[in-house]
């Protein structure tokens, strides 16, 4: 092969005494996509910061580019020496338009003045040759988030960059957009820009990867070739021990049979929900699945009472039930846990404890208005331990934690309710591989011991691993079931077909 | 979604099994933001004292330090409420103002004139579910509700005196405004306008850190659509909040009439919210809401007051007090965010 672009050698950082890397080598080759796995604190985001600039790496290692050393220092300082790297959270201004956006902090004036016309012009080809739909001139608040994905993409070109990083770029993209997205990655690699890939999803790094690399506690565990590339020797690489059984299925799906929880009758809001019904049996675990933006996630809004509907009706344990308000549905026992758990979810600063008592402080409460902290703490502790969340102690702010830790502390909040009706939306969203198993454990606990389970999920593996049967809505409605079989598993193709409409089952 | 970058690349004592050690510096480090402007109010009062040739701590002048910021006191508590659901009260200067009047003219009436206090109070209590109602229900900027109300109240309590000044010189209940509570006789006493601020503050303390209510509060400040979403019912706790704020403003406008005896409702409690949220924020109470004390507001009403009597003390013109106080604030929550951040995330 070629000579390397981006050789790094020994490269360590500390925080406060704290090794977050030690002495980590990372090649990358011209023309490959390299895939950088780990869990969450194993240090890629701090590997990405030291190649950005904003880090500042330890002495002792050393990074060349095209086999010369280089010193990347400062926010531009990654830019200039040709890494642009592309965050999950966009770093895009949506009150400008995508040629200023592509521009930003490199304009061009013609005597202190904004030169627009010739910025636009300037943005064109590379747009073209992204295969953009859309106009330099667009405001990017206007611009799907795949879209902005393609302007983040053709500022990388335009600064002439020979690294693109990105960083879980699918996270907030639908299956159409991601597909998009892989293809446009493919032509860059075609056209000889290396590409380092980092993602939490297999399936991704299976399609993409040409190499992976792993790191764990801010060690280099290992590379694989394209043909090592395998699941298990990744799982087993980033956890450090086998991961036996990475989806806990020990529930009977028939034990509450005849013994529906939650009822939901032609649900519709007047937009993205147009007569759902549903059904959930006590100690089930049903899926929903279906393209971003088949209204999945409003369906679980209608059903909570957080938005309001225009249609459909709740039986719980059948009685029929008003829901108007997310307080009412928690006091009937349908808890919900959001996708978005930093914005619509946790309290980042405040302490677990309380985020965790959030839902039972009214409950626990002495003379219904005095907190009871004992019994708070207590029931903290217990959380923490029953999940095993890791964090120093129960007071620290929830912001403080990893996503999977985080994600438990959540979890925790609906748990102390002792729902009947849990509705998980995205439980493993951004969560790293050990605590997606242990989620899935809690999953299988809680279905065992009587709760109706909805689990809106994207990563389909996920879904044929810890559901029983999986209902699939396409544009608002609910476009089939799929059912497990005693010789048929269900399948990510038969979900498929029904989310996308490519097949029609017989109803 | 994802963890950030910078969750991820901070070290992590949560996975360490060197807990004890972790915990103390966690110690530490919560006691330091405790503490918070705590050692600026010591080293303040530290440098008039001797610039004063020792007049600063001396027993009288502590009690008119402490007479001073009571009212203060009492406002930026009520502000604290507000800031800490991440809205704002610019009404209570005109608030105080109208309660004042309301009570003063209460109390010149024959029959009811005992009623006066609860009459003050009340009106400030009724003038802040105004504007909370506006906030919640019609989903109202606070900024601009409590503009509004700022300059709506102001003509209000110019109204209610027919735009003059109102004298009681005979209030019942004055000893709240002149009078001090006897510690040790003939020793130690402490002002009745400063015992009133420091239950205040007590009380908020205990709503704030002890009730369900309080717990509210700080989630819909940290984060309102979550906590709409975890069941709070958000729009009560707007509506609590401007009404404490408006009832703090009301207990305001009281002592300012029990010390004065009278009132004036074009100019009394003229610009007071920006005492107010300028102690909220030396206290290091997060302008986006979410985090905050109310120990912390009282240290800031403190700072306040004392470089204003230090000053004086010192015998600084009072053009350029205007100046120094100017810069000590923005000097001070300079010196915070440094400190925080010093502390904080890397």
């Amino acid at each position: 092969m070629n000579d390397p672009i981006l050789e790094m050698r020994g490269v360590s950082k500390s925080f406060f005494g704290i090794k977050a890397l030690r002495a980590v080598d990372l090649t990358v080759y011209a023309g490959e996509i390299h895939a950088l796995m780990g869990e969450n604190g194993a240090g890629k985001s701090t590997l990405m910061k030291i190649l950005s600039g904003a880090y500042r790496p330890d002495p002792g290692g050393e990074i060349r580019i095209e086999g010369k050393p280089a010193r990347i220092e400062g926010p531009l300082g990654g830019r200039a020496a040709g890494i642009s790297i592309i965050y999950q959270e966009l770093s895009l201004a949506p009150n400008l338009s995508v040629a200023e956006n592509i521009y930003l902090g490199r304009e061009i004036s013609r005597s202190g003045l904004l030169a627009r016309g010739t910025m636009r012009e300037g943005v064109g080809p590379i747009l073209e040759r992204l295969g953009a739909d859309f106009l330099p001139s667009t405001l990017v608040a206007h611009l799907s988030m795949g879209q902005r994905q393609l302007v983040e993409i053709a500022r990388a070109l335009h600064a002439r960059s020979k690294i693109l990083i990105m960083d879980e770029p699918t996270t907030a993209l639908s299956a159409g957009e991601s597909e998009r997205l892989f293809a446009l990655i493919r032509q860059l690699r075609a056209e000889g820009l290396a590409i380092i890939y980092i993602s939490h999803r297999m399936d991704e790094v299976y399609a993409l990867g040409d190499r992976v690399t792993v790191l764990r506690d801010g060690r280099l565990v290992g590379s694989l070739d394209k043909q090592d590339i395998r699941a298990d020797a990744i799982v087993r690489m980033m956890v450090g021990r086998d991961v036996s059984s990475f989806y806990k299925k020990d529930h009977d799906p028939e034990a509450g049979k005849g013994h529906p929880v939650l009822t939901a009758i032609d649900m519709a809001d007047g937009q993205r929900v147009k007569g759902c019904s549903l059904r959930v049996h006590a100690g089930e675990v049903v899926g929903l699945a279906g393209l971003i933006g088949a209204g999945r996630t409003e369906l679980a809004h209608l059903i909570i009472g957080a938005a309001p509907k225009i249609s459909g009706r709740l039986e719980l344990e059948g009685q029929p039930i008003d829901i108007r308000t997310p307080g009412e549905a928690l006091e009937a026992g349908i808890a919900y846990l959001t996708e978005d758990r930093k914005a619509l979810g946790l309290f980042l600063d405040m302490s677990c404890l309380d985020n965790i008592n959030l839902a039972v402080l009214g409950r626990d409460a002495t003379l219904r208005w005095f907190l009871d902290r004992d019994k708070a703490r207590e029931r903290a502790d217990r959380a923490f331990t029953g999940l095993s969340i890791r964090a120093a102690n129960v007071g620290v702010p929830a912001g403080g934690l990893s996503g999977g830790n985080q994600q438990k502390v959540l979890l925790s909040r609906l748990l102390a309710i002792a729902p009947k009706v849990l509705i998980l939306d995205e439980p493993t969203r951004g969560v790293d591989v050990g605590a997606k198993s242990e989620i899935y454990s809690i999953i299988d606990n809680l279905a065992k011991a009587g709760t109706a389970i909805l689990v809106i999920s994207s990563d389909l593996p996920e879904i044929i691993g810890i559901c029983d049967r999986v209902l699939v809505m396409r544009a608002g409605q609910i476009a089939g079931e799929v059912t497990r079989g005693p010789n048929s598993p269900l399948t990510q193709e038969d979900i498929m077909a029904l989310a996308t409409g490519t097949e029609h089952i017989d109803a | 979604m994802p963890d950030n970058a910078a969750s991820e690349a901070r070290p992590a004592p949560t996975m360490t099994n060197g807990g004890a050690a972790e915990t103390k510096r966690q110690r530490v480090r919560m006691l330091i933001s405790a503490l918070g402007m705590l050692p600026v109010l010591l080293i303040l009062s530290l440098g008039f004292h001797f610039l004063s040739d020792g007049r600063f701590f001396t027993g009288q002048n502590l009690g008119i330090v402490l007479q001073q910021a009571a009212v203060n006191t009492v406002l930026a508590a009520g502000m604290t409420f507000v800031i800490l659901t991440g809205g704002i009260d610019l009404s209570v200067g005109s608030i105080l103002a109208a309660s004042a009047m309301a009570g003063l003219t209460m109390s010149k009436l024959p029959e009811l004139g005992a009623l006066w206090l609860p009459a003050a109070v009340l009106t400030g209590l009724g003038f802040g579910i105004v504007n909370g109602a506006l906030i919640a229900l019609l989903r109202l900027p606070p900024f601009i509700v409590t503009l509004g109300s700022l300059t709506a109240v102001r003509g209000l309590a110019r109204l209610l005196g027919a735009d003059t000044t109102v004298f009681n010189p005979s209030i019942p209940y004055a000893f709240i405004g002149n009078g001090s509570l006897t510690l040790v006789p003939g020793v130690a006493s402490i002002p009745w306008l400063s015992v009133i601020a420091l239950l205040v503050i007590l009380v908020s303390w205990l709503v704030l850190r002890r009730t369900v209510l309080g717990v509210h509060i700080y989630a819909v400040g940290g984060n309102e659509s979550a906590a709409r979403l975890a069941g709070i019912k958000v729009w009560a706790v707007v509506i609590f909040v401007y009404g404490v704020s408006g009832l703090l403003a009301g207990l305001g406008g009281a002592m300012q009439a029990a010390r004065l005896y009278a009132a004036n409702g074009l100019q009394l409690g003229q610009s007071y919210e920006l005492d107010a949220i300028t102690a909220v924020i030396l206290g290091g109470t997060s302008f986006v809401g979410g985090i905050g004390s109310i120990w912390g507001t009282l240290i800031g009403a403190l700072i306040i007051a004392a470089l204003s009597n230090g000053l004086i003390l010192v015998g600084v013109s009072d053009i350029w007090q205007y100046v120094i106080k100017g810069l000590v604030i923005i000097g001070a929550v300079a010196l915070d965010r440094y400190r925080l951040q010093g502390s904080a995330r890397t």
